[in-house]
């Protein structure tokens, strides 16, 4: 550690290098889990073949031992084959393309998705991890994933086609609505917390939940409001990834592919990679914001210790496994979340575009700024009076505000006109036909 | 003068950002332009980065590059903004008296600047200078009249908003 002190541009080498590469090592896996997973929802195989061997049974150059043996690797180099396909295929530039931007789109699509975790800790190794652990950590997430519609919408208009055009178009108006949002769910856990680092935020989830029950973590899911809160981040970070039911930009029974229409070969595997890799990385910066970071379950071992002695061999080996294994617990949270994101995939349908910015405008901001308030009034009231009181005013609060909301939807609307009901009948089909 | 680590730091990331500058009015593809722009804006919060205003920074790309660099790019693309060539006058002669004046105004704000910045060479704020808690406490106590008189003229600036967009409210 002093070594790393010592050498401060190389030890900022290595903390990128240390983010960097696990990002780039988790995109083939996922590609793979997801195709995997999507076919077992729709009730498919999917691509389970390769890297599947079997020796031959006569030839004279397979040794004795593996003639006619089978070895099966669940298709997990599938990934490996897709990358050799689109490295090999044919790059074609159309030709009334603006040249310059064509080729520098794909790379602005590459790069937020791996400048955005630069300040998220894999664990709790100071030095190391993360890349900079700064003031502004969760305002930089904002600002770099506000940078991703560039990619998007550049692409988009140097194809010069009009189903790019339209999906870059689409992007951005779909990225800077849901922008908001996002901010202010970040901002009522922020309030939460008390500061901007996602270090600190990590720190603050050890804590007693609701700040009264001891033992228990108080990871910001598990809260009233790191709920809602929680739940209008993942809608977001949805949207933000282009993923679907928010997948209008590439939707491609409107547009053909959307805005890599037009890009080919490795172009397009750099979009491909950098979907992939913004939907890891936003999936960790859930688990880091919402689900305690990089430990491994809901229970604070150092309290529950202290609560019981004599369970304490249990509980200092569980602190050990915890703070040693500290990636593993962010990385499978973060796989736990990318499942949510097939899983959306393979169950929505995609939105249209007036229930999109329906969805972001009238519903998530509006509830996110209520989250707001409703933390604000919870944190002032627990430090001035007690964290009981705490509970009880913020429960209260939410209380007057979803009746204020159902009061002020009610107002002016005619319900009465827009009841409408009809009836279906459905037919038993015959038993002899059936 | 004394080259420091920090000085190195700024003149490269300060040339990229005049190179930027000059690349905004020199392009006449006005995508371009928007694009050199944006690049500008971006630069500009690594500036403040290494002066110790990271919050600053930060909300330079939040707003400039992220928000409204994005709303420009819209409206150039939507217009498309087609033959450049045709707005450019040839022999014009404003266009010596520019340069002869911009000249004029560089030398003059030179002349009276750089004896002042040749002899600086490390920011002089303090490290938790732009740090958002200690701009917050200045925020909403010496500046708090000023701060909501803002967000007032912000609400104004949404309220005009809405009412040009909809005709009928």
């Amino acid at each position: 550690m002093t070594w790393l002190e010592a050498n401060p541009v190389l030890a900022a080498i290595i903390r990128v290098a240390l983010w960097v590469f696990p990002v780039l090592l988790a995109v083939p896996p996922m590609i793979w889990y997801e195709r995997r997973l999507l076919s077992w929802m729709q009730d498919r195989i999917g691509p389970n073949r390769t890297g599947n061997i079997t020796f031959s049974r006569s030839s004279r150059w397979v040794p004795g031992f593996l003639k006619g043996k089978k070895f099966g690797l669940k298709g997990v180099v599938q990934p490996l084959a897709d990358g050799l396909k689109l490295i090999i295929k044919e790059d074609i530039t159309p030709g009334s393309v603006d040249r310059f931007i064509y080729l520098v789109a794909p790379a602005l699509a590459l790069f937020p998705s791996f400048a955005l975790g630069a300040t998220i800790p894999w664990g709790p190794f100071k030095g190391l991890t993360p890349v900079a652990d700064v003031n502004i950590g969760v305002l930089w997430i904002l600002a770099i994933s506000s940078l991703g519609v560039y990619g998007v919408v550049l692409s988009g208009y140097a194809s010069n086609n009009k189903y790019s055009l339209l999906g870059g178009l689409r992007s951005s108006a779909q990225l800077i609505s849901y922008e908001l949002g996002m901010s202010m769910a970040l901002a009522a856990i922020c309030l939460a917390t008390g500061s901007l680092k996602p270090t600190d935020i990590v720190e603050a989830q050890t804590g007693p939940l609701w700040g009264i029950v001891p033992g228990l973590a108080n990871w910001n899911l598990f809260t009233p409001y790191g709920f809602v809160a929680g739940i209008i981040f993942f809608v977001c970070m949805v949207a933000e990834t282009n993923r679907a039911p928010f997948d209008l930009p590439e939707a491609e029974n409107e547009l053909v592919a959307g805005y890599h229409t037009e890009y080919s070969s490795m172009r397009f595997a750099v979009f491909f990679m950098g979907e992939y890799a913004a939907m890891f990385v936003y999936s960790v910066i859930f688990s880091t914001v919402f689900l305690g970071g990089y430990h491994m379950l809901p229970i604070n071992w150092q309290s529950l210790g202290e609560i019981a002695p004599g369970l304490s061999w249990v509980t200092n080996a569980m602190q050990n496994v915890d703070f040693w294994l500290s990636p593993v617990w962010l990385v499978g949270k973060a796989f736990a979340l990318v499942t949510v994101y097939v899983w959306l995939r393979a169950t929505l349908p995609r939105l249209r575009y007036d229930q999109l910015m329906s969805l972001g405008w009238k519903s998530l901001l509006p509830l996110a700024t209520i989250n707001t308030m409703v933390v604000a009034l919870w944190m002032v009231v627990s430090r001035v009076y007690s964290p009981i009181a705490g509970v009880v005013a913020g429960l209260f609060g939410f209380g007057i505000l979803y009746l204020l909301y159902r009061a002020l939807n009610n107002v002016g609307i005619d319900r009465n006109k827009f009841l409408t009901s009809r009836e279906i009948d459905l037919v038993d089909v015959p038993r002899s036909v059936a | 003068m004394q080259i420091t680590p920090e000085l190195m730091l700024f003149g490269g990331i300060a040339s990229v950002a005049a190179a930027a500058a000059v690349g905004v009015v020199a392009f006449n593809n006005a995508v371009r332009s928007a694009l050199c722009l944006v690049l500008n804006f971006f630069i500009l919060a690594f500036i403040y980065f290494t002066l110790n205003a990271e919050m600053l920074g930060i909300m330079q790309i939040v707003v400039y590059t992220g928000a409204i660099m994005v709303l420009f790019l819209f409206v150039i693309m939507l217009l498309n903004l087609g033959a450049p060539q045709m707005l450019r006058d040839r022999d014009d002669p404003k266009t010596f008296a520019g340069i002869a004046l911009s000249v004029l105004l560089f030398a003059l704000l030179g002349s009276q600047l750089l004896p002042a910045f040749l002899t600086v060479t490390q920011p002089g704020a303090p490290k938790d200078f732009g740090a958002p808690q200690n701009l917050g406490r200045v925020l909403f106590t010496n500046y708090v009249i000023p701060f909501e008189a803002v967000s007032v003229l912000l609400l104004v600036g949404v309220v005009g908003s809405i009412l040009l967009a909809k005709r009928k409210i």
